[in-house]
């Protein structure tokens, strides 16, 4: 049996900051197979872009600690790398959209040259990846990466991307430079993509392209994606699986079917429920009540207790497990079992 | 008779081509002959691809662009007609939200300041005194749902959701008409969204606000709206009720947006 492409065991992360340490993920559990393209959900600080930073081995530690767990990517341990090796995963093996700065283009160099750069880079692990032959000259590498480049931006629906491959990046627009970045991203036929909000800042029909142009990805490379987003309707539109996270747990997950077809952890069921559909009558919105709570002390026992609906005395003593609902679809409360009952009065 | 508390009348903007070091850019027609008017007390809802003309249209109303045909009339008022006084006057009635509440905060601001700041403003139109301003600015955070011991903090130790209630806290300072709303909620959570969303119902019910609504999020704009008018390329496609358009959209490009539209809902 072949290991699975990334493997996310038992994952602790403590964060060190001005006022305390900070218990940020949880143990967390998450596997990802090639063909799979992995949504994680959840509001704002609830840990998704560390998750990812930890998977690409973009966070720097300190501040960051990570106390228990490991990061396999088809078996061996990410955080076992020392940056040298890491740096040479990023960007052949693990591609990253970001919208962190780290990860920006770069203001001084052509757009052309920037995606020429990591197409040679990829090319040294699989000359196949520019369509040249193992023993081609630089040149004729340097000219079949440029063409490609060209080929990718046309692919992320930059118009007249031939001509565009000179320009610098201050020429594009804000959602043109995000195309870009996925661009770079995907030059390298990556086994694993990472992409943190990648179409938050886009429209409508642009997002569905670049959602689209993922899926294809997906499709003609074999990767596997983890697409972190807080938007639940990206998620039933572009992945085959979903977690949802909260406060540093993943409360529930599985197939998006199974998941938003028949959501039983009360955190999912209220973001959901947050969202406004055709029955919803003006001003009856239901919004999810309080915020995520603090790290540094977080509450005892289930962390959404404070904030759930059908919380009990029993909620507050321990950490639930995750428990089995269906293939391969599990949820961290100890109520599941009841759910249906509870939300039929 | 329903009252008309913004009518747009055959707008049109072009911008001029440019001739610069990176070669000539044809000039850009931003807005074409766009029509459509907005009943007092209603939510209107704009909607348009990234470069359709939105923000264009918005700062036209605000007449911080000035439309190259057309007019624009608020409260039967025409905008190209009015004097320097008149416009200040009415730009106390017209007030506007922006998409991302970590940028149009000034960091160096408490939200006492930022909220009083429209009251400084249109002094001369609104004539507080000190006194009279710190009551409103108190009067101001809870409407929106926060606190006077909120005054004295800064942007930063807000939370994207509490930002968003300053910028709305700031725009109903000069007690404004008429809201002009630029994705107010596309930078916040589900979560949070919702609340800001209550939070604008709740306020056009007590304050009999006027909404003209701008979003991506065909959703929210469903939610929100009464009505709604969908532009492409600086022309408008289709307008009438939301509840029509979403059920029977005649368009192509209105099918287009509806169709790319996701559904999640929780199941009974
Ligand atoms: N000052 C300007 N000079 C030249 N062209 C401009 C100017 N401002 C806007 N445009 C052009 O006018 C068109 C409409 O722009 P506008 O900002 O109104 O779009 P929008 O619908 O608000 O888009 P978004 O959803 O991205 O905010 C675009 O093609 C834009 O490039
Ligand atoms: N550099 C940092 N130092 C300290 N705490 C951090 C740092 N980065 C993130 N955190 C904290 O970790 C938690 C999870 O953050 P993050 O992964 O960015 O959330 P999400 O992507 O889900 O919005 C939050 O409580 C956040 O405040
Ligand atoms: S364990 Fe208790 S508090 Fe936590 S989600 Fe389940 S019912 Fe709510
Ligand atoms: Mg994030
Ligand atoms: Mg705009």
């Amino acid at each position: 049996m072949t290991a699975p492409l990334l493997s996310i065991r038992d994952l602790h992360l403590r964060m060190s900051s001005f006022d305390g340490r900070a218990h940020v993920l949880n143990g967390i559990n998450l596997t990802v197979n090639r063909g799979e393209i992995w949504g994680l959900v959840g509001e704002s600080g609830c840990g998704k872009s560390l998750t990812g930073l930890s998977v690409s081995r973009l966070q720097p530690t300190p501040p960051a600690h990570y106390t228990a767990g490991e990061i396999l990517l088809e078996g061996q341990d990410l955080l076992k790398l020392s940056p040298s090796q890491m740096q040479r995963l990023r960007g052949k093996r693990i591609g990253m959209i970001f919208q962190d700065p780290t990860t920006n283009l770069n203001p001084a160099f052509r757009i052309g040259e920037q995606l020429v750069d990591v197409a040679l880079a990829a090319a040294d692990r699989d000359p196949e990846v520019i369509g040249c032959a193992p023993n081609a000259g630089r040149r004729e590498c340097r000219q079949a990466a440029r063409k490609l480049a060209g080929e990718m931006l046309t692919r992320v629906g930059i118009p007249n991307a031939l001509a565009r491959l000179d320009d610098y990046p201050h020429q594009f627009s804000g959602g043109m430079r995000q195309r870009v970045l996925i661009a770079m991203a995907l030059i390298g036929r990556p086994d694993l993509l990472i992409a943190d909000e990648p179409t938050t800042a886009l429209d409508v029909s642009v997002q569905a392209q670049i959602l689209e142009l993922i899926k294809n990805s997906v499709k003609d490379f074999d990767m596997g994606v983890v697409l972190i987003t807080h938007n639940l309707g990206v998620v039933a539109q572009t992945c085959s699986h979903v977690a949802v996270m909260y406060a540093g747990n993943i409360v529930e997950s599985g197939p998006v079917a199974a998941v938003i077809g028949n959501p039983v952890h009360p955190y999912t069921r209220a973001l959901m429920s947050a969202i406004p559909t055709r029955e919803t009558r003006r001003g009856e919105l239901r919004g999810l009540a309080g915020s995520v709570p603090n790290l540094i002390t977080p509450p005892p026992g289930c962390r959404f207790a404070p904030r759930c609906q059908f919380a009990q005395p029993a909620c507050t003593t321990a950490m639930p497990a995750p428990v089995s609902v269906g293939d391969n679809h599990a949820a961290a409360c100890i109520r599941v079992n009841e759910m249906e009952a509870l939300v039929d009065d | 008779m329903t009252e008309i508390m913004l009518e747009i009348d055959n707008v049109s903007k072009i911008y001029p081509g440019r001739r610069g070091i990176f070669g000539t850019s044809p000039e850009v027609h931003a807005l074409k002959n766009v029509s459509l008017s907005v009943r007092k007390g209603e939510s209107f809802g704009l909607v348009g691809e990234s470069g359709s003309g939105k923000t264009t249209l918005t700062r036209s109303i605000l007449h911080l662009e000035t439309p190259t045909s057309g007019s624009i009339r608020v409260q039967g008022q025409d905008l190209g007609k009015l004097s320097e006084a008149e416009l200040r006057r009415l730009r106390s009635r017209v007030q506007i939200v922006f998409q991302d509440p970590y940028a149009s905060l000034n960091p160096r601001m408490s939200v006492y300041d930022i909220v009083t700041e429209p009251l400084v403003i249109h002094h001369e139109t609104l004539g507080l005194t000190n006194r009279q301003r710190s009551d409103r600015a108190a009067e101001l955070l809870s409407l929106v749902g926060m606190g006077s011991q909120h005054l004295h903090r800064y942007p930063h130790e807000f939370s994207g959701g509490q930002r968003q209630r300053i910028c709305i806290a700031r725009a109903l300072a000069s007690g404004p008409e008429l809201l002009l709303l630029d994705e107010p909620t596309s930078a916040l959570d589900v979560s949070v969204q919702a609340q800001v969303l209550n939070l604008l119902c709740e306020l056009q019910d007590r304050l009999g606000l006027t909404y003209f609504f701008i979003s991506h999020d065909l959703a929210v704009v469903r939610y929100l709206c009464d009505r709604v008018a969908l532009i492409n390329r600086g022309e408008i496609v289709e307008q009438g009720d939301c509840a029509q358009i979403f059920d029977a959209p005649k368009s192509e490009y209105a099918r287009m947006l509806i169709g790319a539209m996701p559904e999640v809902k929780v199941p009974a």
